[in-house]
């Protein structure tokens, strides 16, 4: 039972991990909205999956609060924006996928090669765990720096903060207002962020953070 | 149980300053304020009279407050004690004299809440017990002085002064950081008791050393940290300046002793003594040289302080020096003579800034070449000021003398030491101490005579009134402690023996108080003695049998004769010797070289009906030299990496994935 526990665990996490490298070459929104939901599912039933075998009944909590914000709140609500916007159309420009995907594949090595020594001793669900979560935020972050569409943007910072909603869940005995009032956060980081698309639109006429580089006061001297 | 009330009584302290926030709007609120600081500063000054004379021993106590887990020690023992008498015996004569020179304050808002906090700070750095109390506390003296420094802040000057001010406080503080952090080890005992027991490691216990003499130094204005003290000295009230001046560069001394003589344990090296007395010398000639060079009055009171700070830098170098050779009973005439310097020095000095502030309230004038004749419309300003003049410039029989001739009694018994570059420093570290103390007396016959004799030099200085009662009795009371301690100095060192022996392995001084006709003996009365009493009637009946003499000899017939002008043939006041010429020779003969000083005489063009004038170029070596080269590297740098203030969001992103990346793989790497 405990390797099949193990097994599962793994699986999970690195289903996550697997994803963030699906949403590094979408370039249709639409998709990346729905990949993101998946990744978000997959969160769920990772953490959910860590709340039975660590019988931490909390977790359970957390994984709800994923399902039910991350992967259909959000995504819904992005949605909604995205056709309000409408750019629903347009497809971004992602520079060779081959280049990101070889990068993320050099930042998976990095934090397996970073964590795995770093957390010897420790059980070895949550080094697993807290490797996979590194990648995933990572791999997050990766994104935002590769994208130009705002709504990307918001995409890879909420899949690094799915990363480390997994770290969380795999650390043993970390307490549930944590998660709670990270869980929140990201709404209201949501609410902000939906606020400033539209502002940004009417003032720019786009969302492409290309067109509003051309807007900065340029550098002075 | 002194330690409970006496931070009951810090307590009280703070409340009177949230209390001057309100006083500052109210009548008379200045005179409330000012006399609950009088009121708790006495009651301190007593207890912590008490505590130093009822001799060795720690009181320890722990307060659930400060860091989590480990609450915030405070500890009373004779060396607190000591420096508790210095700081509350300044604080209670600076809240007398400021309950009359308070009600000519502009701006009573920006000097009431913080004068209370300021002395409470001062006080709590005394009593700290652990790293982290102690350190707050000191931030918290800091911080409340800055605010008094900028109390003026219209005065562009005083808006850098305290810029300059600030930047070095930050950075003393930030070195004492680290030296605790040293201390401490890598367990992290912050508690002084824990960085005692904790042995460190001859290399690292040199590198506290340096990182104290940074910290402490910077504070208390060792040369060449000491740029911003002359100026953010005298741009604060002078009731403050003489607290800064008198009693904050002392709290900055006590960090000192007290991390180096107390922490950190026996001296592992002589050449630790070596530098701390090299130090102590360059200030001393330095800080005397600057004064003289200066026609601000408060100014150059602030320069002198750094002369003072680098004549106990001496006494405690040299202390270092003996402990290091195991040599106790000259280690604890070493620090006798510094802790004696350090009372003298607060006495004298905040005695000097309460004149200069009676003259600035007289006057509104701090430049001395707009000063003179002070001496008829103040004669007990002036008395007083000359008082302690004649102290600062270690005139016998006041208190000057005493604690001078004692740093001399350390270095004269030197040879007895077994490094041959101690024995060339210390003797040449003795000549510059010497020439200091002439310099001195040269700068302060300059600041005397210049500011209260011959004749007034402005229209301001014509009118001027004596200044309030309360002034006038702070000041003699000063000058009659620098009169007490000089003719009993016997009493003092004894009092001073509970602080000595406890830094010093209780090796002490002879007791003097059974020594006959109150005479002071250093080592033993073989070698040499020093008796106030006898100097003081000696002195005395000589001046009064010189004054009757003349008197008697001299034919009181009028007598008429040629008009021959006494070196006055115009009877405008632009004749007189003024600051500048007094200081001239000294500029010519140490300045020329030291400062670059050049004097260029710039005449007319013919037909021009302008007189010609003599302009003196002075430069400062230090700032230039040593300041101005790390400002503009700071600048350059920041200029050349404006630039990143105007990146795309995703270039921001991009440096935070790169330096985390990079971060990362150096942890691989690294492992």
């Amino acid at each position: 039972m405990r390797g099949l526990a193990f097994d599962i665990a793994h699986f999970l996490a690195g289903g996550m991990v697997l994803v963030s490298f699906m949403l590094l070459y979408q370039d249709r929104v639409y998709a990346l909205l729905n990949i993101f939901a998946l990744h978000a599912l997959v969160l769920a039933l990772a953490v959910g999956w860590q709340a039975h075998t660590q019988e931490a009944p909390h977790l359970y909590i957390t994984a709800a609060v994923a399902l039910i914000f991350k992967a259909i709140v959000i995504p819904v609500v992005l949605r909604r924006i995205v056709q309000q916007l409408g750019i629903h159309r347009t497809l971004e420009v992602v520079g060779g996928v081959g280049r990101d995907m070889l990068a993320g594949t050099g930042l998976v090595a990095l934090s397996i090669l970073v964590m795995l020594p770093v957390t010897q001793g420790a059980d070895p669900l949550a080094r697993e765990d807290l490797a996979f979560a590194l990648a995933v935020v990572l791999l997050g972050l990766l994104l935002m720096v590769n994208r130009h569409n705002a709504i990307s943007l918001v995409i890879g910072f909420m899949s690094l903060e799915n990363g480390l909603i997994l770290a969380a869940a795999g650390a043993r005995g970390m307490p549930l207002a944590v998660e709670i009032s990270v869980a929140f956060s990201i709404l209201i980081a949501l609410i902000v962020i939906g606020v400033f698309l539209f502002r940004i639109r009417e003032r720019f006429d786009s969302v492409d953070m290309q067109a509003m580089d051309a807007f900065r006061e340029g550098r002075r001297k | 149980m002194s330690l409970p009330l006496l931070l009951i009584l810090l307590m009280i302290l703070l409340a009177v300053g949230g209390y001057g926030i309100a006083a500052a709007r109210q009548p008379g609120g200045s005179r409330r304020v000012y006399g609950a600081t009088l009121v708790i500063c006495v009651i301190l000054l007593l207890l912590a009279l008490a505590r130093l004379l009822a001799g060795q021993g720690v009181q320890t106590l722990i307060l659930p407050f400060g860091l989590p887990w480990l609450g915030a020690y405070f500890q009373l023992d004779a060396l607190s004690a000591f420096f508790l008498v210095v700081v509350n015996l300044g604080g209670a004569i600076a809240s007398l004299f400021a309950l009359g020179y308070g009600q000519h304050e502009r701006s009573p808002e920006r000097v009431l809440p913080f004068f209370p906090a300021f002395l409470a700070g001062m006080n709590l750095v005394l009593v700290a017990g652990d790293a982290f109390s102690f350190l707050f506390a000191w931030e918290f003296m800091s911080i409340s002085s800055w605010a008094l420094v900028m109390a003026h802040h219209q005065e562009s000057a005083n808006a850098r002064a305290g810029y300059l001010y600030l930047v070095m406080a930050f950075f003393g503080t930030l070195t004492l950081l680290l030296a605790f952090g040293l201390l401490a080890g890598a367990d992290g005992g912050y508690t002084f008791g824990a960085m005692r027991a904790h042995v460190v490691s001859p290399g690292l216990a040199a590198l506290v050393l340096v990182l104290a003499l940074l910290g402490a130094g910077s504070k208390a204005g060792v040369v060449p940290l000491h740029v911003w003290l002359p100026l953010a000295h005298p741009a604060a009230p002078s009731h403050v300046s003489a607290l800064m001046s008198g009693v904050m560069t002392k709290v900055a001394v006590y960090g000192f002793i007290r991390i180096v003589f107390d922490l950190l344990g026996e001296p592992v090296a002589w050449w630790w003594g070596g530098v701390v007395l090299a130090l102590g010398g360059v200030t001393a000639l330095l800080g005397v040289l600057y004064a003289l060079m200066q026609h601000d009055l408060k100014r150059l009171l602030a320069y002198h302080t750094v002369e003072n700070i680098g004549i106990i830098f001496i006494g405690l170098g040299l202390a270092l020096a003996f402990q290091a050779n195991l040599m106790y009973a000259s280690a604890a005439l070493a620090l006798t003579a510094a802790l004696f310097h350090v009372l003298n020095h607060s006495l004298f000095k905040s005695l000097l800034f309460l004149g200069s502030g009676a003259v600035l309230t007289a006057t509104g004038e701090r430049d001395m070449e707009h000063l003179g004749g002070l001496i008829r419309p103040m004669p007990w300003t002036a008395l007083a000021f000359l008082i302690g003049a004649a102290a600062s410039s270690a005139l016998p029989p006041l208190n000057g003398f005493v604690s001078e001739w004692l740093t001399f009694q350390a270095i004269l018994i030197s040879p007895e030491r077994p490094q041959w570059m101690l024995k060339f420093l210390v003797p040449a570290v003795g000549a510059l101490l010497a020439l200091s103390a002439a310099l001195a007396a040269t700068c302060f016959v300059k600041a005397f005579g210049i500011t209260f004799l011959g004749r007034p030099r402005s229209p301001v200085a014509a009118q001027a009134r004596e200044t309030d009662l309360y002034s006038l009795t702070a000041m003699f009371i000063l000058a009659g402690l620098c009169l007490l301690a000089g003719i009993l100095p016997g009493l003092v060192v004894d009092g001073l023996s509970a602080a000595v022996g406890q830094l010093n392995g209780s090796a002490l001084l002879p007791v003097q108080r059974s020594q006959p006709w109150l005479t002071l003996v250093p080592v033993t009365d073989v070698k040499s003695t020093y008796n106030g009493l006898l100097m003081l009637l000696f002195i005395g009946v000589s001046g009064f049998t010189a004054a009757w003499l003349i008197h008697r000899l001299a034919s009181g017939r009028v007598r008429r004769g040629p008009a021959w002008d006494c070196g006055f043939p115009e009877p405008s006041p632009m004749t007189q010797y003024t600051a500048g010429s007094f200081a001239q020779p000294i500029r010519r003969v140490f300045g020329s070289i030291l400062f670059q000083a050049r004097e260029r005489v710039v005449m007319p063009p013919p037909g021009d009906l302008r007189p010609a004038r003599l302009e003196v170029e002075i430069h400062d070596p230090i700032w230039e030299r040593g300041y101005v080269p790390v400002v503009n590297a700071v600048v350059a740098v920041s200029s050349r990496f404006n630039y990143l203030q105007y990146l795309t969001i995703r270039r921001y992103l991009g440096l935070v994935f790169g330096a985390l990346v990079v971060l990362l793989l150096g942890m691989v790497l690294w492992r």
